[in-house]
């Protein structure tokens, strides 16, 4: 039995959004919506993280932020792309200056549309985000039974 | 025969039930913390979720090693608490909760990030701060009760608290030190993530976190288990002062923001002075 689903651990990035999104991920941990019901715990440490959430669609500057964050969370690990930027870039998609969207420079699993997305939809979207988790912890402990893992 | 099971007892008692008291406190600590915020909290067993969880996450580390300071971190913690509830000597248990603490220091450095460096720096400072007012105490009993037995201790006629109230009152004032509660979760907390990440244990995750989170329901048992010492002279009075005074440490964390390390350093030696101090004065005098 895995318990991914009881605590899922996050870690919330901000690759240059303009903090609407963000302001809506905060929001799910305030009284009104209180994510620690399902055992979240906003984090800050990629170390310790089962779940990067981030808002935003990635320049030059955040990628390497990005990308190492990525690269630090220990496996399973899940990657919520929350609001419209960070899913395909949004209204900003065409710029000289962003990549337009997370998925140019990390996998994510989930997309999580909207501007600003509702706590709703991000809640919904974390609750998507457990269920690969657990796909993915799967995945880990057979890699590692087979020991493909070095 | 009946003197070695009177060892084996406690000491087994403790090791497999003080995790289970300790989660279950950690737990009620979150619940309680989130009524106080208006908000619902996780589930009571939320903290076994997490240990569980870790068990089965990815072991990432900086260096292969690290983890050995961990794995010592915990034995050293339960092996105090095993001496404290099987009644050992007290100054012995004081200072391997010391030496306990001295190894996640160490592991702090261990995991060279800036972070984990700052945070076991603070540590360090934590255990300057609260180290005084545990020696006094450990003093004050011995004034008391001519022994540094915890058994012998225990078996005092008359109850501690009545004639060390300035003792206790310092002791309550480490324990949200000891605890890493706000105003004093200076060397690791999930609130201080923009200033030092997760400060001594940033560098730990999965089992290593695990190991951590353990020890540290051990060491909530342990210490609750002083609190229990001044009011040993009767069972369920005992019990309520070390769940209330958890409840005290419950309420400060969530009414109080982080202090300076200076601050910390002054007040607790402050306190141990004059209340610790006072107190010990008072009963050298009343001789």
């Amino acid at each position: 039995m895995s318990y991914f689903k009881k605590s899922p651990w996050i870690i919330h990035y901000d690759a240059t959004s303009c903090n609407g999104c963000d302001i809506e991920v905060l929001a799910c941990l305030t009284p009104m919506y209180d994510v620690e019901r399902f055992g979240v715990i906003n984090t800050g440490n990629p170390k310790h993280a089962d779940i990067l959430l981030i808002t935003g669609s990635v320049n030059e500057q955040t990628k390497e932020a990005v990308t190492n964050i990525y690269n630090q969370m220990p496996n399973p690990k899940v990657v919520v792309a929350v609001g419209v930027c960070a899913c395909s870039g949004g209204v900003f998609r065409e710029c000289y200056n962003v990549y337009g969207g997370v998925d140019k420079v990390i996998p994510v699993d989930v997309y999580v549309p909207g501007c600003a997305v509702r706590p709703e939809a991000i809640i919904d979207g974390v609750v998507k985000g457990i269920g690969a988790l657990e796909a993915k912890y799967t995945e880990y402990k057979e890699s590692k039974k087979a020991g493909t893992k070095s | 025969m009946d003197n070695i099971l009177s060892i084996i007892i406690p000491a087994l008692a403790f090791i497999i039930g003080a995790p289970l008291v300790g989660g279950f406190l950690s737990g009620a600590d979150r619940i309680i913390s989130a009524r106080m915020q208006r908000r619902v909290g996780p589930p009571i067993w939320q903290s076994f979720f997490d240990v569980f969880k870790l068990l089965q996450k990815e072991t990432v580390v900086v260096r292969p090693s690290q983890n050995v300071f961990i794995v010592f971190f915990l034995v050293f913690v339960i092996f105090t608490g095993v001496l404290f509830f099987t009644g050992g000597d007290l100054l012995l248990v004081i200072f391997s909760l010391a030496l306990a603490s001295i190894f996640l220091v160490l592991a702090g450095y261990k995991g060279s990030s800036p972070y984990s460096f700052i945070g076991a720096e603070r540590e360090l400072l934590q255990i300057m701060s609260y180290e005084p007012m545990v020696l006094i105490m450990a003093i004050a009993f011995y004034m008391v009760t001519d022994s540094f037995n915890v058994c012998e201790i225990m078996s005092h006629p008359v109850s501690l608290v009545t004639v060390l109230p300035g003792v206790f009152a310092g002791f309550l004032f480490i324990l949200t030190i000891k605890l890493r509660k706000s105003p004093f979760d200076l060397s690791t907390s999930h609130h201080a993530h923009q200033e030092i990440v997760k400060g001594v244990t940033t560098e730990y995750s999965g089992r290593a976190l695990a190991m951590i989170e353990i020890a540290h329901w051990y060491e909530l048992v342990l210490i609750l288990g002083f609190i229990y010492l001044f009011f040993a002279q009767n069972i369920v009075l005992g019990v309520v002062a070390a769940l209330a005074a958890y409840f005290l440490e419950i309420l400060v964390d969530n009414s109080t923001a982080r202090l300076r390390w200076q601050w910390m350093l002054i007040g607790a030696w402050v306190v141990a002075l004059i209340f610790g101090g006072g107190n010990i004065l008072a009963l050298y005098l009343m001789r």
